[in-house]
C-alpha cells in the first residue's frame, strides 16, 4: 500500500515535469520579446539624440520622427496605444550593444542595413524605412559645386562609429585625395566644430545634413553637394533569435506602407472596413485572421493606422512640412515613381 | 595539522571564490552570446581596417588590419600622455616651490593657480579648451606667423618640418654625448669621495651635449633644413598649410587640459615634499657652511624627493587614464580609434573592451614600476 503510493507520487511528479517541459517548448513557439513587453505595458525603443524628421524630442520630452513612429505603430498593435513606448536615446557607438543586451527591444534610430551588421553582430534588420545616401556639406562661399572640387588636405567632420566613416574612405581613396577625418561621437559636436571652421566639409547621410544645417547659425551660408556616394537604406533592428517579435516589427513597418498604398489613411481607416477590395478589408482587419500568426489580435493593422497613421502622413507630418526634405525622391511608392515597395499583407 | 589548515583555509577559500566568480563570468557571457549569436574571437584583429585615422605616428591607411589601428591608438595615447606628464611635471614643481616662496604676490597667485584649476572638473576644461579658446583662433588664412615660421590656426597649430640628411649620425653623436657624461659623472664622484676635489660636472655635460652634435654637422656630413608651412588654397574661401608638421588642435587642446590640470596636484606634493624636510636639516647644512643652492641640492631636495615621488606617481597614472577623456573632443586615442570606430565596425565588444582595459592596466603598471624603481634609488641607504 505504502509502496503503492509511492509509485503513483513519483508517477505523477514525473508527469508534472514532463508537462512542464512540453508547455515550456510550446510557449517558446510564442515570442518572448511580446510577453514581455505586454507584462511591462510599454514597448523599449532606441532611438537617436536627436535628429529632426527622424527622432527629435521637443521640451515637453515629446519624440517625434519616422524612426519614432516605428515604435509607435509596434505599441499600437502589441498593446494597443502608440503612446506606451519607452525612448532610450543613443548614440551611433551604444546603439547595438543597447539592442543585443537587451536593454530595448527595437532599435530604430536611422541605421544603415549592410551584410556585416545583419550576419555578424546578432541584430536583424527588417525593412526600410527611408532610403538615404552619404552626402556632402560645405560652405557657399567656398564655391565648390561638386565633389570633384574637394583637393589634398580637405578635413572632414562626421560621427563615429557610423558606415559614414567606412564610405568616406572609400570615397576619398579611390579619388586618391588625401583628408584629415575628425571624428566626434555627438552629432551636436560634429555640428558645432563644422560650424567653428574646424573642418571644411560636413559628410553624413542627406537627411541627416538636411536635418543638421537647420541647427547651423546660418544655414543659408551652407550648401549640400548633389552627388550621393552610398546607398543608405535605413531602418529598424531588432535582435536575433526572436522571429515573431521580428516578423511583428516588419509588418507593422509594411502596414504604414501598404496602407498608403492603398489610399487607406488614419482618418478614413474606420470606414474602410465595408470596402469591396478585400485588400483593403484585410489591412484593417475586416478580413482573414493574420493577426493570429503573431499571437495578436484582428485589429492591430487597424490601430496602427487609426493611431500613427500611414506612412506618407508620417513622412508628411516630419519631414516634408519641417522643411527637412520636401521631395520625396525615392522614398515614394513604387506606383508613384519611388522604390517603396512591401510584399502584400494576406 | 591544526595549524596549517588555520594558515591555509581560508586562503584556498578566497582563492577559489575569486576562481568560481570569474568562471561564473565568463560562463555566463558566453552562453549569452551564444543565446544572442555573437562569436567571440580574435580573427579580426587581422581583418582591413577600411577607416581613415585623423593623426597618426606611424604610416597608417585604411588598408590596414585592425591591430595597426590599435597601435595607432595606443600610441596617440602615450603620445598624449608622454607631453603632459612632461608639462605637468615642470609646471608642477614651479608652482609647488612658488607656493613656498617669501613674496607675497607669488606665493597666492601660486595659490590661487592650484585652487583654481584642481577644482574645476578636467572634462569641462577640455572643453574649454577645445571649444572655447582654440575656436577664437583665426581661420589658417587670417593666422599670423609665431617666430615668424609657425602658424596657429583653428585647424591646428602648424610648425616647420626638420629634414635631416645622415639622421643617425647625428644621433650617434648624441648618444656619446649622453654615454661620456655618464662617466664623467662616475668619475667626478670617484674624485669628491677619493680626493675631495670638485669639478663643474653640469658645466661640463652641457659643453659636450652641444659640442659633439655640433661636430657631427661639420665632419660627419650632418645636414638639417626646415621644410616651412606654406599657405594653401583648397577652395575659394578655405585655406591650409601645407609642408611642415601640424598639431592638430585636440591635441592641443589635450594637451593643456590634462597638463594644467595634473601640474596643481603635483605641485602639491611637491610643496608636501619640501615642507616635509624639517627646518632643522636646512639649519644645519647652513651652519656647516653650505651655500643655499648646495644646501637645496644637496640636503633638502634629495630627502625631499623621497615624499614627493610617491603621491606624484599617482598623479601619473590619473593623468595618463584621464587621456581617454580623449574621445569627447575627436583626438584619436586609443579609446576613440579601437573602442570606439573600430568596435563600432567589428561589433566585438567583449574583445575590444578586455583588450583596452588590458593595455591600460599595462600602461599604468609600466608607469608604476619605473616610478617604484626610482624611488627605490632614492630612498634612503642604510649603511
Amino acid at each position: 500500500m505504502f509502496k503503492l503510493v509511492k509509485q503513483l507520487t513519483s508517477m505523477i511528479a514525473m508527469f508534472a515535469v514532463l508537462f512542464a517541459f512540453s508547455t515550456e517548448t510550446m510557449a517558446a513557439k510564442k515570442s518572448k520579446t511580446l510577453e514581455n513587453t505586454k507584462k511591462r505595458g510599454f514597448v523599449r525603443c532606441g532611438v537617436s539624440q536627436g535628429l529632426p524628421g527622424f527622432s527629435n524630442a521637443d521640451e515637453s520630452g515629446n519624440w517625434t520622427g519616422i524612426d519614432v513612429d516605428v515604435c509607435r505603430a509596434v505599441a499600437a498593435a502589441t498593446l494597443g496605444d502608440a503612446t506606451k513606448v519607452k525612448f532610450t536615446p543613443l548614440s551611433a557607438k551604444e546603439r547595438f550593444t543597447a539592442l543585443t543586451s537587451g536593454e530595448i527591444d527595437i532599435l530604430s534610430r536611422n541605421t544603415t542595413w549592410t551584410l556585416s551588421r545583419d550576419a555578424d553582430i546578432g541584430l536583424t534588420f527588417v525593412g526600410v524605412n527611408f532610403y538615404d545616401g552619404q552626402g556632402f556639406m560645405v560652405r557657399k562661399g567656398s564655391g565648390i559645386k561638386s565633389t570633384s572640387e574637394f583637393k589634398n588636405g580637405t578635413s572632414v567632420c562626421t560621427n563615429l562609429g557610423t558606415t559614414t566613416e567606412l564610405n568616406m574612405r572609400d570615397f576619398f581613396d579611390s579619388r586618391g585625395i588625401s583628408y584629415e577625418p575628425v571624428v566626434f561621437e555627438k552629432a551636436d559636436e560634429v555640428v558645432a566644430a563644422y560650424d567653428a571652421g574646424r573642418c571644411d566639409t560636413y559628410t553624413t547621410d542627406k537627411s541627416g545634413l538636411a536635418a543638421q544645417r537647420t541647427k547651423l547659425s546660418a544655414p543659408d551660408d551652407h550648401v549640400v553637394l548633389p552627388e550621393t556616394i552610398s546607398k543608405e537604406p535605413l531602418g529598424p533592428v531588432v535582435r536575433q533569435g526572436d522571429s515573431v517579435w521580428e516578423d511583428i516589427v516588419r509588418w507593422s513597418l509594411n502596414t504604414m506602407i501598404e496602407a498608403e498604398e492603398y489610399g487607406v489613411n488614419s482618418s478614413n481607416a474606420d470606414m474602410m472596413k465595408t470596402s469591396n477590395n478585400p485588400a483593403i478589408k484585410r489591412l484593417v482587419g475586416a478580413e482573414g485572421e493574420l493577426g493570429a500568426a503573431f499571437g495578436l489580435d484582428n485589429d492591430w493593422n487597424l490601430r496602427i493606422i487609426k493611431q500613427v497613421g500611414n506612412y506618407g502622413e508620417s513622412y508628411k507630418r516630419n519631414i516634408a512640412d519641417t522643411g527637412i526634405l520636401p521631395d520625396r525622391g525615392p522614398n515614394e511608392l513604387w506606383t508613384k515613381g519611388g522604390i517603396l515597395y512591401v510584399p502584400p499583407a494576406r | 595539522m591544526n595549524n596549517i589548515i588555520k594558515k591555509f583555509l581560508p586562503q584556498i577559500l578566497a582563492i577559489l571564490f575569486v576562481v568560481l566568480i570569474f568562471g561564473f563570468l565568463t560562463i555566463n557571457a558566453q552562453t549569452n552570446m551564444d543565446n544572442r549569436g555573437i562569436d567571440f574571437g580574435f580573427g579580426f584583429l587581422s581583418q582591413e581596417s577600411s577607416f581613415d585615422v585623423q593623426f597618426s605616428l606611424i604610416e597608417y591607411s585604411g588598408s590596414d588590419s585592425y591591430a595597426r589601428a590599435f597601435l595607432v591608438g595606443l600610441l596617440n595615447t602615450l603620445l598624449v600622455s608622454f607631453i603632459s606628464i612632461i608639462f605637468c611635471t615642470i609646471l608642477g614643481v614651479i608652482i609647488g616651490v612658488a607656493r613656498l616662496s617669501s613674496n607675497y604676490l607669488i606665493k597666492n597667485s601660486a595659490a590661487w593657480y592650484v585652487e583654481f584649476f584642481r577644482n574645476i572638473p578636467l572634462l569641462l576644461q577640455i572643453f574649454f579648451w577645445y571649444y572655447a579658446a582654440l575656436r577664437a583662433l583665426p581661420l589658417p588664412e587670417k593666422a599670423n606667423a609665431w617666430f615668424g615660421v609657425t602658424y596657429m590656426t583653428v585647424k591646428g597649430y602648424y610648425i616647420p618640418a626638420m629634414v635631416w640628411e645622415n639622421l643617425n649620425v647625428f644621433l650617434y653623436c648624441g648618444l656619446a654625448a649622453i654615454i661620456s657624461i655618464i662617466v664623467l659623472k662616475k668619475y667626478a664622484n670617484n674624485l669628491r669621495d677619493t680626493q675631495g676635489k670638485q669639478i663643474p660636472v653640469l658645466l661640463y655635460s652641457i659643453a659636450l651635449l652641444i659640442i659633439l652634435p655640433l661636430l657631427s654637422f661639420l665632419f660627419g656630413g650632418v645636414s638639417l633644413e626646415f621644410e616651412l608651412p606654406q599657405l594653401k588654397k583648397l577652395s575659394k574661401i578655405s585655406y591650409i598649410y601645407e609642408g611642415g608638421i601640424s598639431l592638430p588642435p585636440e591635441l592641443i587642446a589635450l594637451v593643456l587640459a590634462l597638463s594644467l590640470y595634473t601640474s596643481t596636484f603635483v605641485a602639491e606634493c611637491v610643496r608636501a615634499g619640501i615642507e616635509g624636510v624639517s627646518k632643522g636639516q636646512k639649519e644645519a647644512a647652513a651652519s656647516v657652511g653650505l651655500t643655499p643652492n648646495q644646501v637645496l641640492k644637496l640636503v633638502i631636495m634629495p630627502q625631499a624627493l623621497r615624499i614627493i615621488i610617491p603621491p606624484t606617481t599617482n598623479q601619473y597614472l590619473n593623468l595618463t587614464k584621464n587621456s581617454s577623456l580623449a574621445a569627447a573632443i575627436a583626438y584619436p586615442d586609443l579609446v576613440l580609434v579601437f573602442a570606439g570606430t573600430a568596435l563600432m565596425q567589428t561589433g566585438k565588444a567583449i574583445e575590444i573592451v578586455s583588450i583596452t582595459m588590458l593595455t591600460y592596466l599595462t600602461i599604468s603598471l609600466t608607469i608604476a614600476a619605473i616610478m617604484n624603481w626610482y624611488n627605490k634609488k632614492i630612498e634612503i641607504k642604510e649603511k
